[in-house]
């Protein structure tokens, strides 16, 4: 039995407009472990919300509950703001989707990556500068003294998104949420970026959850999937059986996708059945 | 029965025709303008105003000319002058109703030519370009750098003060940023594809400017123009405060507070009715101008 | 090859490094923008007037002296010399004699400025230290009271004639209360006491250590300034709001906050730091325009500074005077301007 890392147990994200309230994530429960966890579904299906609420990134009015969010047996959502800042970057990190936006652009990336380590740790700036050179040379940055001192709009995509990496993993968290984190990237570049995150977070025996909208890329790079609709989870598998989801939306998403093993001459529109959205979430939990 | 089609007709999501489908944004944009209470409070107010001072001789209850120095800076609520009287004995509350008019015309004049102004500018410098647009240009950023007050009050000094040279000193201030505003718009449509089509159907361009692109930057205007209107008012008010204006014994508001000023440690209503004028006024643009904004120009607010 | 190639560009840019073409730029349209202001004032102050003699002389001069000025003003010549001319004064700072005093308007001028500048720095200082926070604040709280509190502040100060608000601030804290000193920079005893160093009094009273009339000075000028601030805090604030709404939901405040942050510094250290810049221009700008605001205030207070200066020129048709004031605050203005412009390309990073 793997150790269980993080235990998430009937997540409700909620959202009050003036409609009514919109759920946004619907008693969604899952556990991860060391292991590489991809949450799929389309844009608006929760899964990003569902990364966000686990480190109760959720600005009001929006509101967050659950049974319970349970980091190696203590419940986040019980949690001070105080003591959830501790949580958050040493414990649990996340990398965003595109760092053209989620770097701050008025500060040299040096600046930015000492200050993620010496929010954790009581380090003179010189230590914290030789610990974040490091971290670059980790993420394959080459000549990172000059990467330090420059301004994150003179990074190219790729670059920025191994940045963000390294800043985010520079505290050594125990999690690492991943937000469509090649998303904005060339093709070219996403695999080498996959690939370091990769090398992390089995080196330093991390669990990843994996937030995507493309199924072939989590079904190839995860260990365990979750498949989300309107807010719940419709099903679970685990990844190297993907193909063999029963759950129509998942069948439904595969056949969307082209094929170069099976090439057909039109490819399947998505067909929705409102029951989906009704049904009860499938549980995650190992 | 009748209402309820007409408002079905008027929210189609298939209007019948052009002038059908425009009746139906009008329609939605006034419904999300009705739903915000501050902006339709300001339309009220300016509604108000106008209805005053159009029936300014029926409503006032004193000439607001004749002197009575017998009864001179008489308090609030004396019988007769529920707003007391100034200086010389006139009805203040009679001539803050005359005042309406006076307010009313420089804003309407205003409004009608700084607008129009940078329009014919803006819109030439952006269709025309090149030398144009630069020597236009720049003539404007000159009359954005200088200093508005200070520069209608070197207009009126050179001019001669009075009620016509306060509007026309005003207005030589106010243009440039609605040529600003027009010239961007025009750079925007200009390159638009639907342009050339006219202009391959062999359209000039004066009938591309009057026809295709006057009418798409009317909604930016008539936000700015609206938001402006308070800045309008306060500077001819300040302008008669100054003596610059309105002349006696007209009574322009801003002139009033001028008058009012000498009594305003011992006769303070004199001065002060004028100013909750100006003021209500001011804001009920600022509050109308706010809602317009919204509903014509939604990226512009937060 | 290729490399030799490589190395002339180099030498190139070094030779001619982007700042030198961004300088002349900046000279370039500051020079134009300046013509063009005195070339407004040259129309205003010679050609709009059907007479600018009669304008400067008055109606009951005699031929002789209106033949003097008439030469004097080098009406005989052709327009375009005359502008030269003119030009060629305001270069050397020669703005022509006052009508009222017989002195140069240049000397008055360089006296009375000393109070504007006061008046308006104080007044932007009481406006930056209340309206950049309250804007701060409003955007944080977006839609709490505090923010409806703000609003409201920020519509009053734009729909306020400011004249009027003068009046009843005198109406009321001078009048009725006494907690203030009423018109003037200084009361009546306390005028000339301290020696005129800087010409801004407080800090005049200051140097010489004479507290005694650094008080009164205060209690002159808390009045006119705040009235000053208040305006400058409406614009502020709301500029001050928006910036930092527009970038409290950019993605970096979620990495800032990912990071473990306090909010506190997510919003000043993170947030803030990225509206410093356009702040800055914002202040600029409403500096500027309280050294011309600063004309209304002045009247009501009877602050003897450059609005009372050009208003009283105005009053009695003393052409010079009003078009020397008009040039020096429109230049300040003008340079105001290129400054905070200047500012913005040194101080953002991605502007370079």
């Amino acid at each position: 039995m793997m150790q269980t890392l993080l235990d998430v147990e009937n997540l409700w994200v909620k959202f009050p407009t003036r409609q009514g309230v919109f759920d946004a994530v619907r008693g969604v429960s899952f556990t991860l472990g060391k292991e590489r966890l991809g949450i799929v579904g389309e844009s608006g299906s929760g899964k990003s919300m569902t990364g966000r609420a686990i480190l109760r990134l959720i600005r009001p009015p929006g509101i967050v509950e659950a049974d319970h969010v349970k980091l190696d047996g203590v419940d986040l959502l019980r949690k001070s703001e105080k003591d959830m800042r501790a949580v958050r970057g040493q414990r649990i990190s996340m990398v965003m989707q595109d760092p053209k936006f989620s770097l701050n652009p008025v500060m040299t990336i040096g600046a930015q990556i000492i200050e993620a380590y010496r929010l954790h740790n009581s380090a003179s700036k010189t230590d914290a500068h030789t610990k974040a050179v490091e971290m670059l040379e980790a993420v394959s940055i080459r000549n990172p003294e000059r990467v330090m001192r420059a301004y994150p709009h003179e990074m190219s995509g790729g670059m920025g998104q191994r940045i963000m990496i390294a800043m985010m993993l520079i505290p050594n968290p125990e999690i690492l949420i991943a937000d469509e984190p090649t998303s904005a990237l060339d093709v070219s570049v996403q695999r080498q970026v996959l690939d370091i995150m990769d090398k992390l977070v089995k080196e330093r025996g991390m669990g990843l959850i994996f937030i995507s909208h493309d199924l072939n890329l989590v079904a190839d790079f995860c260990d365990r999937v979750l498949i989300m609709y309107a807010g719940r989870i419709v099903e679970v598998c685990d990844a190297d059986k993907l193909h063999e989801a029963k759950h129509p939306y998942t069948q439904g998403l595969l056949n969307s996708l082209p094929r170069l093993d099976a090439p057909r001459d039109r490819l399947e529109v998505l067909k929705r059945d409102p029951e989906w959205s009704k049904a009860q979430s499938v549980s995650g939990r190992v | 029965m009748a209402e309820q089609t007409l408002r079905a007709w008027l929210l189609t999501d298939t209007p019948s025709s052009r002038r059908h489908a425009k009746l139906s944004a009008l329609y939605q944009g006034w419904l999300s303008f009705r739903s915000n209470t501050m902006a339709m409070v300001g339309l009220g107010i300016l509604i108000a105003l106008m209805l005053i001072a159009a029936a300014a001789p029926l409503l006032s209850p004193h000439d607001p000319f004749v002197q009575d120095l017998g009864n001179r800076l008489a308090p609030l609520g004396t019988e007769g002058h529920i707003l007391g009287t100034d200086s010389l004995g006139r009805d203040i509350l009679s001539r803050l109703i005359y005042g309406a008019r006076i307010t009313l015309y420089i804003v309407a004049l205003v409004a009608l030519i700084a607008p129009v102004v940078g329009l014919l500018v803006g819109t030439v410098s952006g269709y025309v370009g090149g030398w144009v647009d630069i020597v236009l240009m720049r003539i404007t950023d000159i009359f954005l750098a200088f200093p508005r007050l200070v520069l209608a009050l070197a207009f009126v000094a050179a001019l001669g003060a009075g009620i016509e040279n306060a509007v026309i000193a005003i207005s030589l201030t106010a243009w440039p940023p609605y040529a600003r505003i027009a010239r961007a718009e025009t750079l925007t449509i200009r390159s638009s594809d639907y342009i050339s089509a006219i202009q391959l159907q062999g359209a000039g361009g004066f009938r591309i400017i009057t026809k295709h692109i006057w009418p798409l930057c009317i909604s930016s205007l008539i936000v700015r123009v609206t938001l402006d209107m308070a800045g309008i008012i306060l500077a001819a008010a300040g302008l008669g405060f100054l003596g610059l204006g309105a002349q006696p014994p007209s009574p322009e508001w801003g002139a009033m507070i001028s008058e009012g000023r000498r009594f305003i440690l011992d006769h303070w209503w004199v001065a002060t009715m004028p100013g909750l004028a100006i003021f209500t006024v001011s804001l009920a643009f600022n509050l109308l101008g706010d809602g317009l904004r919204d509903v014509l120009d939604p990226k512009a607010g937060e | 090859m290729a490399l030799s190639e490589e190395n002339r560009k180099g030498r190139d840019r070094a030779s001619l490094p982007p700042w030198v073409k961004t300088t002349a730029l900046t000279m370039g349209s500051i020079a134009v923008t300046m013509l063009g202001l005195l070339f407004v004032t040259f129309i205003i102050g010679r050609v709009m007037p059907i007479d600018p003699v009669l304008a400067i002389v008055g109606e009951r001069a005699s031929q002789s002296t209106y033949d003097a000025v008439y030469l004097e003003l080098g009406l005989d010549k052709p327009l375009v010399v005359q502008f030269a001319y003119y030009i060629w004064d305001v270069l050397h700072l020669d703005f022509g004699t006052s009508l009222l005093n017989a002195r140069p308007v240049s000397e008055d001028i360089a006296r009375v400025f000393p109070a504007t500048l006061e008046l308006a720095t104080l007044g932007i200082i009481i406006g930056v230290v209340i309206g950049v926070p309250l804007g701060v604040i409003a955007a944080v709280r977006k839609g709490s009271w505090t923010d409806q509190v703000a609003r409201v502040v920020a519509l009053v100060g734009y729909s306020m004639p400011i004249f009027w608000l003068g009046l009843m601030g005198l109406l009321i804290f001078y009048g009725i209360l006494g907690w203030v000193g009423g018109p003037g920079r200084v009361g009546i005893f306390y005028v000339d006491v301290v020696p005129s160093v800087t010409g801004l009094i407080l800090v005049d009273a200051a140097l010489d250590g004479n507290w005694d009339v650094f008080k009164n000075a205060f209690s002159h000028i808390i009045l006119p300034a705040s009235l000053l601030g208040y305006f400058s805090l409406a614009y502020i604030s709301r500029m001050t709001r928006s910036f930092m709404l527009e970038q409290l939901s950019a993605e970096y405040i979620t990495t800032a906050r990912v990071k473990g942050m306090s909010e506190w510094d997510v919003v000043w250290k993170h947030a803030f730091k990225n509206i410093r810049v356009q702040l800055v221009t914002v202040i600029a700008l409403s500096y500027a325009g309280l050294l011309e605001g600063s004309v209304l205030t002045e009247i009501i207070f009877s602050w003897p500074g450059i609005g009372s200066y050009i208003t009283t020129a105005l009053l009695s048709a003393d052409m010079n005077a009003v078009l020397g004031g008009t040039v020096v605050v429109g230049l300040i203005f003008i340079l105001l301007n290129i400054f905070s412009d200047l500012l913005y390309k040194v101080f953002d990073p991605r502007a370079k």
